[in-house]
Formats: structure tokens, C-alpha cells, sequence
């Protein structure tokens, strides 16, 4: 592929997965309006559009017209940086998430992926803790008691969290031999018995996927790890002090590491876009997307069905279950999987 | 000139503009983003050489986890503004040439001790697989080593910043 078309190629790609991505953030943020709505008896949003499904423009335009308010004793340039931080390592991370087969345009075959680097899975962790800065540094430039503490907590729970999450995938890379999203996801290919299909969480890693889900609460925030901004103590934690974008900034920072933690569960453990795939080649394409798709919504799902079902945890509990209990499971399990495949 | 190396001077131009820039901050938090930014630059100097799994481990050990430490305690103990001191006349006198000689040896001895065996910049990425092999087979008593040492180190720090019992103790009673 000549260079000027691998760029041209990588442009359109970015554009479009930044596209969907941006409206996959809008309508996460409704679905959950509307789910947790109903747990709790209630409609959710209804006014705008039918069923409210207008809701995230009104909200978008809602932000982008707010007076924008930045407080007199703020520390200005981290203040400014922070939400900008937030949210473009929050965008960065899809970049080398794979979301289907590779596809025949015009004689080239183009990986449906912006692209594919040999320690993509090391990209997505160390760009996640990077993401980490914009919940500490609002926090800290703020000038507020209640910011500070939101950003202290944030960024101990989010060290002490990243641990656990990184040693949960290990036992992963030990099955796949490969630090390749693509070739983690063709490992997974086949069946068991004709009819199990042959992904990694009926392949032995169930206790790891467990602990890979509990830490990715924590890393993004979420209820019951949702200590950074727990209304009832700290107001809104690290993000007290921001109004209009700069508020919705750090909210779809927020929801795009939802995406990117579904994501990558889908591919470590569920398979990737591996499912039934028949039909012409037109279906054959959209098929493993669509399957993705689907797994990637059953657990955004999930998050916001636990955010409507458990209650928030206290500090010392938090930690304390991050340190003594999911850190020990993780390391047993990479030991048993060690072990496992050496056999 | 090839993108590659445009880059790769790019990438060094931001490693050194953040190092002097750590050194002229005199906000503890300005510092020590700075420093991130040459961790992060230098990840890039890495990639560009083909390293991708050093990069990659650049950015998470050192920008992800070591710095935000950093970041924390300095939060934590909300260190404030330090004062800019005049600077001693030994290290402009003697600091200055000395930096100047300093990096020149280092430069020639880099140039001279190394034949045509040099990394060229946009070198193609080596698979993670070669240093797994080569920490876990040729090096692998340096690096089990390396690990006892580094445990030892937080042992050390761990008996160092709990209190003594008798302490302990004497407040409990």
C-alpha cells in the first residue's frame, strides 16, 4: 500500500470510528438515563423525540450554550488542560481496538481497525493511565476541598486498581502468546465439543474475567467504585468547579472508557467478533461487526444495571478489597494459568 | 530527509525543552508534568527505533504509574511555590563547561564504540517475543536479582515509615 493512501485510508477510518464513537458516547449516557429510569420506576427521558431519543442533542446544545464559568482562585492553565487531557486519551484508546475481519476495497485489504500495532493491548493500559492526570489535575487546579479529595481518591484507587485489572488480562496474553488485539481475537476462534464456542472465558479464564470487570469499575470511576465524585460526601468531587463543555468533557471521558473497557472485555474474553457468520460476502462482513456490537452492548448493559442495583462503597473497603482481595485472586489465577499452559 | 527522522529530532527537541523546563518551573506540579512530557517523548524516541514494547512499558511504569505517585504526594502535602534563588557561582563556573565537557565525552564515546551496528530511526518494530526471550533465558539471573533488590528496597521503606511498637504501644494504653 503506497504511503499517501495508507494515510488517506487512516483519516477516513479516524473520522468515522471518532463519529460512531462520539454518538455511541451520547446514546450510552440515554440508555442509562432510561434503564436506571426504569429500575427505579420511573420513565426516564421522554420529552424530547419519541421515546426521548433527541435527548442527547438537546443536552449537547444545552452544554455549548451554558455560561462557561471558571472560579477567581482556579490555577487556569491545568484548570483549562485538565477536562482536554480527559478527554482525548478517554477518544485515544479506540484507535487500536479491532472491531471485525479485514476487508477486500478495491483489491486492498483493509483491517476493519485504525490500526493495528504489535502491543495494542499495552497501548490501550498506558493510555488509560495517562487518562488518569485529567481526574487528578482537575481535582488538584480546582482549589476546592472537595475537588482535592475527588482527585486524591481518584488517583490512589485508580493506581491501586490498575494492578489487578493488568495482572487479569495476563493470563490472557499467556493463552494467545501475543500482545496483538487482532491475534488475541483469532485465538479464539472454533468450538469445543462442535457447539461451545472456544473463547477465553469458557477456556478457564472465568475467575479472570471477574477480576478484570471489578478493576475496570474502579479504573472507570463507576458505581460502587464511584468514590472520586460521591455526591452525598464530596459534592461532585474532581469535577465541583466545571460548568458547561468543560463539565460534559469530563462526562464523555467517562462514558468513551466505559466503551473502551466493553470493548476490550469483548476481545479478551468473549471472543471478539468471533459468532455464527454465513450468508453472502456483504453479510459476512457486517455479521462479526455486528456480533462485536451486540457483546460490546451487553455489558454496557451490565455497568449501568449494577449502577442501578449496588450501593457505594466506603474508602477503607475499597481499598481493602483492591489490596487483599482482587490483587491475591488475580495473581493465583495468572499462577494457575502459568501453570496450565506449561503443562 | 526522511518523516522518520523529522520525528525523531521532534521527539528529542520536546525530551530536552521539557527537562529545562522541569529545572525552570518553580511550581513542584509544573515539574513534574514536565517530567512527564520527557517520559513521554522519550517513549517516542523508542518507538521510532523500533522498540515498541519498551515504549509501550515507557509510557505505563513511568508516565502512567511512578509520576502519578508523584503527582499524588505532591497534592497531598500541597507543596507550595519555591523561591527562585540566585544560583551559586560554582555552578555557573565550574557547573556550566563541566555539562559542556561532560556531553561532549559522551557523545564522542557514543560515536566511536559503536560501528555500523547502530539503530537507524524508523528501524522496523521487534516483536515483544525477543526480549521476553532474552530476559527470561540469557539475562534471566540479573533480572530475578534486579526484582530481590527492588523488593528489598520496599521492605526498607515499609519498616522505615511505620512507627515503632513501643511507640504503638505506649498510645494504645
Amino acid at each position: 500500500m503506497p504511503i499517501w493512501l495508507f494515510i488517506v485510508v487512516s483519516i477516513i477510518k479516524s473520522a468515522i470510528l471518532l463519529f460512531i464513537l462520539l454518538t455511541a458516547v451520547a446514546y450510552t449516557v440515554w440508555l442509562e438515563r432510561k434503564v436506571v429510569g426504569h429500575m427505579q420506576n420511573r420513565w426516564g427521558p421522554t420529552r424530547v423525540g419519541p421515546f426521548g431519543l433527541l435527548q442527547p442533542a438537546a443536552d449537547g446544545i444545552k452544554f455549548l450554550f451554558k455560561e462557561d464559568l471558571t472560579p477567581p482562585h482556579v490555577y487556569k492553565p491545568l484548570y483549562i488542560a485538565a477536562p482536554m487531557i480527559a478527554v482525548i486519551f478517554a477518544l485515544t484508546s479506540i484507535s487500536v481496538i479491532p472491531f471485525g475481519n479485514s476487508v477486500w476495497i478495491h483489491g486492498q485489504l483493509i483491517p476493519l481497525q485504525v490500526t493495528d500495532v504489535n502491543v495494542g493491548l499495552l497501548l490501550i493500559l498506558g493510555v488509560t493511565s495517562i487518562g488518569v492526570y485529567g481526574v487528578a489535575l482537575a481535582g488538584w487546579s480546582s482549589n476546592n476541598k472537595y475537588s482535592l479529595l475527588g482527585g486524591l481518591r481518584a488517583s490512589a484507587q485508580m493506581v491501586s486498581y490498575e494492578i489487578s485489572l493488568g495482572l487479569s488480562l495476563v493470563g490472557v496474553l499467556i493463552m494467545s502468546g501475543s500482545f496483538s488485539l487482532r491475534q488475541i481475537v483469532e485465538a479464539q476462534q472454533g468450538h469445543f465439543w462442535g457447539f461451545i464456542p472456544r473463547w477465553n472465558i469458557f477456556h478457564g479464564q472465568i475467575i479472570g474475567f471477574f477480576c478484570y470487570l471489578i478493576a475496570a469499575y474502579a479504573e472507570t470511576n463507576r458505581i460502587p467504585f464511584d468514590l472520586p465524585e460521591a455526591e452525598t460526601e464530596l459534592v461532585a468531587g474532581y469535577h465541583t468547579e466545571y460548568s458547561a463543555m468543560k463539565f460534559a468533557m469530563f462526562f464523555m471521558a467517562e462514558y468513551a472508557n466505559m466503551i473502551t473497557v466493553a470493548c476490550l472485555a469483548t476481545l479478551m474474553f468473549f471472543g471478539g467478533w468471533n459468532g455464527p457468520i454465513f450468508g453472502p460476502y456483504a453479510l459476512q462482513v457486517i455479521l462479526p461487526v455486528f456480533w462485536f456490537i451486540a457483546k460490546v452492548f451487553v455489558f454496557l448493559f451490565i455497568y449501568i444495571w449494577v449502577r442501578g442495583t449496588l450501593p457505594r462503597f466506603r474508602y477503607d473497603q475499597l481499598m481493602a478489597f483492591g489490596w487483599k482481595f482482587l490483587l491475591p485472586v488475580a495473581l493465583c489465577n495468572l499462577i494457575a494459568t502459568a501453570v496450565a499452559v506449561a503443562w | 530527509m526522511s518523516i522518520h527522522l523529522i520525528l525523531f529530532l521532534f521527539f528529542g527537541a520536546v525530551a530536552v525543552a521539557g527537562a529545562i523546563n522541569l529545572l525552570a518551573q518553580s511550581h513542584p506540579i509544573n515539574s513534574a508534568l514536565s517530567l512527564i512530557a520527557v517520559m513521554a517523548a522519550l517513549a517516542g524516541e523508542f518507538l521510532l527505533l523500533g522498540a515498541e514494547f519498551v515504549a509501550a512499558i515507557q509510557v505505563i511504569v513511568y508516565a502512567g504509574a511512578i509520576m502519578v505517585l508523584f503527582v499524588f504526594v505532591i497534592m497531598l502535602l500541597n507543596a507550595g511555590v519555591e523561591e527562585h534563588t540566585k544560583g551559586s557561582r560554582v555552578a555557573i563556573v565550574i557547573g556550566i563547561p563541566g555539562m559542556l565537557i561532560g556531553s561532549v565525552l559522551v557523545a564522542w564515546a557514543l560515536l566511536h564504540s559503536y560501528g555500523d551496528e547502530r539503530v537507524v530511526a524508523g528501524a522496523l518494530p521487534g516483536p515483544p517475543a525477543t526480549i521476553a526471550t532474552l530476559l527470561f533465558h540469557e539475562f534471566l539471573l540479573p533480572f530475578e536479582v534486579t526484582s530481590i533488590l527492588i523488593l528489598i528496597a520496599i521492605m526498607g521503606a515499609v519498616v522505615l515509615a511505620s512507627k515503632p511498637q513501643a511507640v504503638q504501644k505506649r498510645k494504645e494504653h
